[in-house]
């Protein structure tokens, strides 16, 4: 059977043999480095292809359909354009910020990926701190955004910042406290104990409704810390041109792009971790036969699988839901998403501490 | 009464997003209801709206025989002077004289598609077509005459 797993030990077992552990262990972050980097540019080209097919498909279009079959070269050939364009910077601009803001987003991004359990044993850093590591970091990005609007010396840029900073700070609240209340179901803020926990069951199952609950607000959440439709605001291309990145061009452009994207997969894939199992099979009940046949299925497969059905869900509220306004994104936050949460967040403690979960 | 309007408040907004998604979910698993059209890989099998306007023709049955009587409805109907009629006398088989029209004079490139022209005509002798590839070299061939050489009116229309 296929496994990431068995991969990762025989190059471990090999380097070490071969080389004295310093090096080994050096080489090994740097295989690290280069297999972050290379999932990071074809998520990139992966989900911008994605999202426009998505788009096309719901707005009864047919979507990219020149570049290679289907279609599936237009975004490397996009990519290639970005490359190829010069990186303009305004004349007064802050340069230092200006050129230094897309790599701080792309940083964090980076970062979100340390303790993300790709499949079985297949994880950079399983740190028992892993959702707190998130929330922490995940905060991070607001500072590339605001740092991008204020150095790009542009009204629109800093009015996009600015409200991206309202809603990041805001929305942060709630989808803490959704993932809180995984966290007080498990009892462990370290990722893989929360997916071991999720052996027989999912959370979203074994947790009743609290859970459901808690999972639809962490996806609104989270698609607004992203910035993503319906809460672009940040962007809001037909209110301020494109926000926080009017003035970027090029290939800084391309990584505030690619920045989004990345962190739409870090996003889903840690809702996926919490509330879908991560790379656990889908196992239900005493079925031996039908859950047998689930472990057949690669725990990557598994793991890649959830990701990608959230990202669809949150590609599918963009392209069905009109933008809000700066006002209504507040008051869905502070009227509407937090009340729920801390009631939500309440009963789980009530389900967890008597035992009612399966 | 606070929490009820609260709680159905969220009930409403759930129920009217979830309608929305429904709307797009179908479309997303129905790529038969695509409508784009491949132009110009398809030219022979597009598929144009009736209510696409593309420019004014005068339709002609298989004797050669037209519907339009002369009278200058559409030149006077027409806001930017893109229909020029030009009359005649013919004489007719008892020796009466009866107007006609010796060239519907239009100019494409002047044509704004507005459709007044048609909706002014009496007798439903003009109407507008479905083609849009205009594009020439000159821009005097985009004058037209509409009616066709050695053309005639139609019996019985007055």
């Amino acid at each position: 059977m296929f496994s990431l797993e068995g991969i990762t030990t025989a190059v471990q077992d090999w380097l070490f043999i071969k080389f004295n552990p310093t090096l080994a262990l050096a080489m090994e972050c740097i295989i690290v480095i280069l297999l972050a980097i290379t999932l990071f540019a074809g998520l990139g080209l992966v989900l911008v292809l994605m999202e426009r097919k998505v788009a096309a498909r719901i707005q009864i279009r047919l979507g990219p359909n020149r570049v290679g079959p289907g279609g599936m070269f237009q975004t490397v050939a996009d990519t290639l354009k970005l490359i190829m364009k010069e990186g303009l910077t305004p004349d007064s601009a802050d340069k230092f910020l200006f050129n230094l803001a897309p790599f701080i987003v792309m940083m964090v991004a980076m970062l979100l990926l340390a303790p993300i359990a790709f499949a079985k044993n297949f994880q950079i850093w399983d740190i028992n701190i892993g959702v707190l590591y998130i929330s922490a970091i995940s905060s991070l990005s607001v500072i590339g955004i605001l740092m991008a609007g204020w150095a790009s010396n542009n009204k629109y840029s800093l009015l996009g910042a600015m409200r991206s900073g309202a809603q990041i700070v805001s929305y942060e609240l709630s989808a803490g406290l959704a993932v809180l209340t995984i966290v007080v179901l498990t009892g462990s803020l370290q990722l893989s104990e929360i997916i071991a926990a999720q052996q027989n069951g999912w959370w979203i199952f074994k947790g009743h409704i609290p859970a459901v609950i808690a999972f639809v607000i962490f996806i609104i959440a989270v698609t607004a810390e992203t910035n993503r439709a319906p809460f672009d605001l940040a962007e809001a291309e037909s209110e301020l041109t494109a926000g926080f990145h009017t003035e970027y061009s090029g290939m800084k452009f391309a990584l505030f792009f690619l920045a989004e994207y990345i962190n739409i997969f870090i996003v889903c894939a840690i809702g996926a971790t919490l509330f879908l199992g991560g790379w656990m099979p889908l196992h239900i009940g005493s079925w031996e036969a039908f859950n047998h046949i689930m472990d057949y299925i690669p725990s990557s497969v598994w793991f890649m699988g959830k990701t990608f059905f959230l990202i669809f869900v949150i590609m599918w509220f963009r392209w069905t839901f009109p933008r809000l306004r700066i006002d209504q994104l507040l008051n869905l936050e502070w009227k509407y998403l937090l009340p729920i949460s801390l009631l939500n967040l309440l009963l789980v403690a009530v389900i967890a501490i008597l035992g009612w979960h399966f | 009464m606070f929490l009820k309007e609260y709680i159905s408040d969220v009930y409403n907004g759930v129920t009217s997003l979830l309608k929305g998604m429904r709307k797009t979910g179908y479309y997303f698993l129905h790529p038969k209801e695509i409508i784009t059209e491949q132009y110009p890989d398809n030219r022979a099998t597009l598929v144009l709206a009736e209510r696409f306007k593309g420019e004014v023709v005068m339709p002609h049955d298989a004797n050669n025989e037209h519907a339009c009587t002369g009278c200058t409805a559409c030149e006077i109907a027409c806001p930017n002077g893109t229909i020029k009629v030009v009359t005649k006398f013919d004489i007719t088989p008892e020796g009466k004289k009866k107007k006609a029209i010796d060239a519907l004079v239009y100019h494409l490139e002047l044509c704004t598609m507005c459709n007044l022209c048609v909706v002014a005509c009496p007798s439903d002798a003009i109407k507008m077509a479905p083609t849009f590839e205009h594009s020439v070299f000159d821009r005097s061939k985009l004058t037209k005459i509409l009616n066709k050489p050695a053309s005639k009116i139609r019996e019985g229309i007055e």
